[in-house]
C-alpha cells in the first residue's frame, strides 16, 4: 500500500509563557491509501488537534507532514485549502454548519468551491443526503435539525466531493447505536468498495470494531497502532 | 470565482435580513438626511435671491432721516426736486432717478373702499423697482408734466375694488380728487421686502405734490444704477453730494439715508449660505452617524461571520473567494442603501419644497458624494473585518469568540 500521509514528531503548543499547553509532543503517523483508522484515547489526549492539523485546517508547531508527498508544512494557507478542497473530507467534533442554511446548501457548498454547475451541485448534494438517510431533511436549517442529524449533514457534506481521505472526529458522538451503525456500514462500505481512506476518532470500541487499525492516543503522544485481523466486513 | 462570489453574497444578504437591513438603513438615513438638508439648504438661497433681485438689483433708496423709525425729535428735512436734478446731473453711472412722494389714503370705486399706499413718482419708478404694466400705459409726458388726475393701480387694490370688472378708464376716488385708472401693475406676488408692490396706486408727481400733499417735498428718491457701476462709490458719491446741498459740516451725522439693495441681497445671500452649510454640517454629522450604526452591525456580526469564514475556508474556500464574496455584499448593502437614500431625499425634497413654497433645487453634487462616503464606509467595515478573519487559520477562526 501507498503512503498517503506521513508525520513525524509532530508537535503543538497553545499558548505562551506559564499558561504554554502542549497538545501534542511528537506524533509519528502513517496512513496508508485505503486504510480504516480509528483513534482512540481519552478525552484531553489530542485526538482533535492531531487531527485539525492531518485536515490542514492548523498547523504544526514543530515537525514534518506529508500528504501524497507534499511536505504540507511548507504550503501557504491558499495551497492548503486547494489541498482541502480537492482531497480532504472532514467531519467536525462540533458539526459547524452553516447557520440559517439548509442542509442541502450546506452540503452543496464544497461543490460551488470546487466550480460544479448549480444541477450537478444539486445532484450531488441530494445524493449526499440521500446516502445519510437525509434526503427528506433538504430543506432544513440546522436549528431545525437533532445533533445526530446535523451530524449526518456534517458527514454528507464531507462525502459530497467524493475525497480521497476522510477525516472524522467523533462522527457517531451523537447518534443513537442503530444510527451509528448504518453510518459506519456506510463508512466501510466506502472503504472497501470505493478505496476511501478514513481516519475517525472515536470513543466506542464498536465503532473502533470497523477499522482495521486501531491508534491509541494518551497525553499528546501515540502509545500504540494495533493491526487487526478481523475487522468487520460488511461485504455480503 | 466572481460568480460564485456573488452567489454567496446574496445569499448571504437574503438569509440574514435583520442584519442586511440595518447596515442599509444605516446608510440610507445618512445619505437622505444630507442630500435632503443641503437641497433644501440650496432651495432657500435661491429663493432669497430671487426674492433680493425681483427687488431691483442694485438700487439705491434714498430717505431723510437715519435709519427706519430712528430720529426721534425733529423731523428730518426732506428732499426736493433741486435734489433730484442735482443728482441725475451730477452723478455719473445712473441709470434712472425716480423722485418719489407717498401716502396713505382710502381708495374709493363705487360702493368698495381700499385703503393704500398712493405713490406720486415719475414713470422712472416703474424702471427703478422692476414693476411691468399688465395692462394699458404709463404716464404720459403731458400727464406728468400738467399733474393730471391719472392713476396706475397694483393687482391688489385692483382686485378689492373691481373684482372681476375692467378697471382701465374707470375713476377712483383718493380724499377729494378723482383720478382716471390708465394702467394695471402686473401681480408681483408676496416676497418683495417692505411695502407690498402689489397694494399701491401710482399717480403722477406733480399731482401728488399739488393735489393730495399740497407742498413741494420729495420723500424718497429711488436710484438705479448701470450694471457695470459699482453701487457703493455711487452710494458714496451721492451721500457727499447731499451733505453739500444739505450744508451739513464734517463730523456731523448724515440726516439722510442710503439703502444698498446690493448690499441686501449680499447680507441675505451670505447668510442663507452659511445657513446651507449650518445644515449640511448637521446632516454631516447624521452620515457620521449613520455610519457608526453601519460599522457597530458590521463588529457585532464579526463573532458570527468570523465562524461562518472559518466554516468556508475549511471546507475548501481560499482567501480570495471570501473576500470576494464580502466585498460583494459590502458593495450590494451599500449601493442599494445609498439609492434608497437617493430616492428618499429626491421625494423628501420634492415634498417639502413644494409645501413650503421654496425652489426645488436637489443637489446632484451632495448627492454623489453622500453616496460615495456612506459606500465607502459599509465597504471599508465589512470587508476589514472579514480581511482579518480569512487571514487566520480555519480553526483559529472557527474558535474565534
Ligand atoms: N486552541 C487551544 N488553545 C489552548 N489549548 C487547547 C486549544 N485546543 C486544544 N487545546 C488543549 O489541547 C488538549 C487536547 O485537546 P483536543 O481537542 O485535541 O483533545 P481530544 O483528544 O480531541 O479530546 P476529546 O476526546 O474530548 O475531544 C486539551 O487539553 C485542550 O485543552
Ligand atoms: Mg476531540
Amino acid at each position: 500500500m501507498t503512503s498517503l500521509i506521513k508525520v513525524r514528531g509532530l508537535t503543538k503548543v497553545f499558548g505562551a509563557g506559564p499558561n504554554q499547553f502542549k497538545a501534542l509532543r511528537g506524533v509519528d503517523f502513517d496512513v496508508d491509501s485505503g486504510d480504516f483508522i480509528a483513534v482512540m484515547g481519552a478525552s484531553g489526549s489530542g485526538k482533535s488537534t492531531m487531527m485539525n492539523i492531518l485536515g490542514c485546517l492548523d498547523v504544526p508547531t514543530t515537525g514534518g507532514y506529508r500528504f501524497m508527498g507534499h511536505a504540507v508544512e511548507r504550503f501557504t494557507q491558499d495551497q492548503r485549502a486547494l489541498l482541502r478542497r480537492r482531497y480532504i473530507g472532514f467531519v467536525f467534533q462540533g458539526f459547524n454548519l452553516l447557520a440559517r442554511t439548509s442542509a442541502l446548501e450546506n452540503v452543496e457548498l464544497p461543490l460551488l468551491y470546487r466550480g460544479e454547475s448549480r444541477a450537478a451541485r444539486h445532484r450531488g448534494g441530494m445524493a449526499a443526503l440521500e446516502r445519510v438517510g437525509l434526503a427528506a431533511w433538504a430543506d432544513h436549517t440546522p436549528a431545525e435539525l437533532s445533533g445526530g442529524q446535523q451530524q449526518r449533514v456534517a458527514i454528507a457534506r464531507a462525502l459530497v466531493t467524493e475525497p480521497q481521505v476522510l477525516l472524522a472526529d467523533e462522527p457517531t458522538g451523537n447518534l443513537d447505536s442503530e444510527r451509528s451503525v448504518e453510518i459506519m456500514e456506510l463508512l466501510t462500505n466506502l472503504n472497501q468498495e470505493g478505496g476511501l481512506s478514513i481516519v475517525m476518532v472515536t470513543h466506542e470500541p464498536d465503532m473502533a470494531a470497523y477499522a482495521r487499525t486501531i491508534v491509541r492516543f494518551k497525553d499528546g503522544v501515540v502509545l500504540a497502532v494495533e493491526r487487526r485481523e478481523e475487522c468487520i466486513d460488511v461485504r455480503h | 470565482m466572481f460568480g460564485t462570489s456573488l452567489l454567496l453574497a446574496l445569499k448571504e444578504i437574503r438569509r440574514h435580513k435583520m442584519r442586511s437591513f440595518l447596515t442599509t438603513l444605516g446608510i440610507i438615513i445618512g445619505v437622505a438626511s444630507v442630500v435632503t438638508m443641503v437641497s433644501l439648504g440650496n432651495g432657500a438661497t435661491q429663493s432669497v435671491q430671487d426674492q433680493v433681485s425681483s427687488l431691483g438689483t442694485n438700487m439705491l433708496t434714498i430717505r431723510p432721516g437715519q435709519g427706519f423709525g430712528r430720529g426721534g425729535g425733529s423731523r428730518p428735512t426732506l428732499f426736493d426736486l433741486d435734489d433730484v436734478e442735482a443728482i441725475r446731473t451730477q452723478i455719473a453711472g445712473i441709470r434712472v432717478v425716480a423722485p418719489q412722494t407717498s401716502t396713505q389714503s382710502t381708495a374709493i370705486f363705487e360702493a368698495q373702499n381700499w385703503s393704500t399706499t398712493v405713490a406720486g413718482t415719475t414713470n422712472e419708478y416703474f424702471q427703478a423697482s422692476n414693476l411691468e404694466l399688465a395692462d394699458g400705459r404709463l404716464f404720459s409726458d403731458a400727464e406728468l408734466a400738467a399733474g393730471k388726475s391719472v392713476c396706475i393701480i397694483g393687482e391688489t387694490v385692483r382686485a378689492n375694488l373691481f373684482r372681476n370688472t375692467d378697471a382701465i378708464g374707470k375713476s377712483l376716488r383718493l380724499r377729494d380728487i378723482s383720478c382716471r385708472i390708465i394702467g394695471i401693475l402686473a401681480k408681483r406676488g408676496q416676497g418683495g421686502f417692505g411695502q407690498n408692490a402689489d397694494d399701491q396706486v401710482v399717480m403722477p408727481l406733480k399731482t401728488a405734490m399739488r393735489r393730495l400733499n399740497g407742498n413741494q417735498d420729495v420723500q424718497t428718491i429711488q436710484v438705479a444704477v448701470e450694471q457695470q457701476f459699482d453701487s457703493g462709490a455711487i452710494d458714496d458719491e451721492i451721500s457727499s453730494l447731499l451733505r453739500e446741498r444739505r450744508h451739513l459740516r464734517p463730523g456731523m451725522e448724515d440726516d439722510f439715508s442710503i439703502f444698498d439693495s446690493k448690499q441686501l441681497s449680499d447680507t441675505l445671500s451670505g447668510t442663507t449660505e452659511t445657513l446651507t452649510m449650518f445644515l449640511g454640517a448637521v446632516a454631516a454629522v447624521s452620515l457620521v452617524v449613520g455610519g457608526i450604526g453601519i460599522m457597530n452591525i458590521m463588529l457585532v456580526s464579526v463573532t458570527e461571520r468570523t465562524r461562518e469564514i472559518g466554516i468556508r475556508l475549511a471546507i475548501g474556500a481560499v482567501r480570495r473567494e471570501v473576500l470576494m464574496q464580502f466585498l460583494i455584499e459590502a458593495i450590494t448593502l451599500s449601493s442599494i442603501g445609498g439609492f434608497i437614500g437617493l430616492v428618499v431625499s429626491f421625494a423628501a425634497t420634492t415634498v417639502i419644497s413644494f409645501g413650503v413654497g421654496l425652489p426645488f433645487m436637489f443637489d446632484f453634487g451632495i448627492a454623489a458624494l453622500a453616496f460615495f462616503f456612506s459606500a465607502l464606509i459599509g465597504i471599508l467595515f465589512g470587508y476589514f473585518p472579514a480581511k482579518r478573519a480569512a487571514s487566520l487559520n480555519p480553526i483559529e477562526a472557527l474558535r474565534h469568540e
